[in-house]
């Protein structure tokens, strides 16, 4: 299968600002591939190095050493974000902005011809189900409608590549379904999709391989049924056991 | 070319969508014909104070409006996480700075138009003449002016934290270069060595926004400036909007986006 992202031995390090350097490794030799169709599940605790993943995936920070390529291309090349839609942890978008307005700018971005954006704005708003919405400025949206525009905005260019960074977390259980119902969709509609989550149960019913990480290091990476039939139990006690979580014994 | 219109097109919409640019419209007015309401000792020459008053609150307001709006730009969209969907598309943070500068440029140019129009209905009918080539003129020497005045802004939105201490940084940097600018020679000569050589050095590093201020022609009816000189002032601008635009780039490009 082909790979449409690969990491290679990457590795980043934070510097610290003060008069005492100190450097912070955040990802250890990080290497690992996502194929063509599949969803791929991201794993790992608060400050095991995720979002520090995508951002080096994204271009927003260069890697210490090792190397990343999204389709083949070097991240560090604008073009590389041809193909890929990414939606952030809760983002706030243009609050003076309707829903369709922020749509039509990003397409503007991507070199969309106006009747094709046109249909896409149309398609995409009913698939977040924000077709009543559209004209509003974004401004009065709830928390669960903006991160359904951030769904949309993410998939303007029919990316073959979805990066989704927590992409329920904040949410109510229904925004959270849907949230799950629409990457269902895009997951048999052939896409790729690459997503970070601390909701372990969703991961286990949409993933079909995870990667969990700890401590900017990769722990464990394979098929969720795997994993899951090695261990003998579900995916949450799969990962507390990988990250050495040890139950504190009551008092 | 076409990710930079769509930023600057997301700035413009934030403009007219915002009270900032009504409100300074409205104090303008308010103030412009309050002063004109009030006659002042009999003076056959009031239309000129009038005049003076009213194109001194649109320096104010033209330079409140650019410098307000370039400097929230970039903060707004590092503390707002917009900028983490904008840059996953294929747009590089030097098209970022270009649009955000156009954008802002464009949107002070509109709001700039709509001041002179009400100037030019304002003197228009108390003078009943109309010399609109001047205005014109006044106009796009201000508009360049505005374009080193945003440079500046967005560079000093790259280096200060807060978009409140750019704001009232440039606003002093900007207004002292207009009011003081042209006397800072007079003033080296002055003064002893070494303060003598470090005000020569400020007097010549800074740009000289006085050299577009045409508001005593415009007041006083002195005619038009050559068009040669207003080429040259173009010339001088852009080449000082290059620089801050280069050197926002340089900051920005390293810069953490949280």
């Amino acid at each position: 299968m082909d790979a449409i992202l690969r990491t290679e031995n990457l590795c980043v390090e934070y510097r610290s600002r003060g008069l005492k350097l100190e450097i912070k490794p955040a990802l250890k030799e990080l290497s690992f591939s996502v194929h063509a169709g599949e969803v791929f599940g991201f794993l790992g605790p608060n400050g095991a190095g995720k979002t520090t993943t995508i951002n080096v995936l994204l271009g927003f920070i260069p890697p210490t050493s090792g190397v990343a390529y999204l389709f083949g291309i070097d991240v560090r090349q604008p073009i590389a974000r041809q193909r890929i839609g990414y939606l952030p942890e809760m983002t706030y978008y243009y609050k003076f902005l309707t829903a369709e307005e922020l749509l039509r700018f990003y397409a503007r971005i991507f070199g969309l011809p106006s009747t094709e954006a046109d249909q896409r704005i149309d398609r995409l708003l009913k698939l977040v189900e924000l077709e009543t919405a559209r004209k509003r400025l974004i401004k009065t949206y709830s928390k669960g409608m903006q991160q359904r525009v951030g769904i949309a905005q993410a998939l303007i260019n029919d990316p073959d590549l979805l990066i989704l960074d927590e992409p329920t977390s904040g949410l109510d259980p229904l925004g959270r379904m849907k949230v799950r119902e629409i990457i269902q969709r895009l997951r048999n509609e052939g896409k790729t999709v690459f997503f970070s989550s601390h909701e372990l149960g969703e991961v286990e019913t949409i993933c079909d391989r995870v990667a969990i990480i700890n401590a900017g290091e990769l722990k464990v990476l394979g098929r969720v049924g795997e994993l899951v039939a090695q261990h003998g139990a579900n995916l949450e006690k799969v990962f507390l056991d990988i990250i050495g979580y040890q139950p504190q014994t009551a008092l | 070319m076409n990710t930079i219109w769509a930023l600057a097109g997301v700035v413009i919409k934030e403009l007219y969508r915002r009270k900032d640019f009504y409100v300074l419209l409205v104090l303008t007015v308010l103030l412009t014909i309050l002063a004109g309401s009030v006659v002042f000792f009999q003076d056959p020459n009031i239309v000129r104070y009038i005049k003076d008053l009213c194109m001194f609150l649109i320096w104010i307001s033209s330079l409140l409006i650019a410098i307000t709006m370039a400097a929230r730009q970039i903060p707004a969209e590092r503390e707002n996480r917009t900028i983490f969907p904008l840059l996953a598309k294929p747009v590089t943070r030097g098209q970022v700075i270009l649009g955000k500068f156009l954008g802002c440029w464009l949107a002070s140019g509109a709001a700039l138009v709509v001041f002179y129009l009400f100037f030019a209905v304002l003197t228009g009918t108390r003078e009943h003449y109309w010399p609109v080539l001047d205005y014109v003129q006044a106009f796009l020497l201000q508009w360049i002016m505005l374009g080193i005045v945003t440079a500046m802004t967005l560079l000093g939105s790259i280096l200060f934290a807060a978009p409140s201490s750019t704001v009232t940084i440039l606003f002093i940097v900007a207004a002292g270069i207009l009011f003081l600018g042209r006397h800072l020679n007079t003033v080296a000569l002055h003064n002893p060595e070494p303060i003598r050589s470090i005000i020569y050095t400020i007097y010549f590093i800074i740009p000289h926004l006085e050299l577009f201020d045409v508001r005593e022609r415009v007041v006083n009816d002195w005619g038009l400036v050559s068009w040669l000189a207003c080429g040259l002032a173009t010339l001088y601008a852009a080449a000082y909007t290059g620089l801050f635009l280069l050197l926002t780039w340089l900051g920005f490009r390293r810069k953490s986006l949280t």
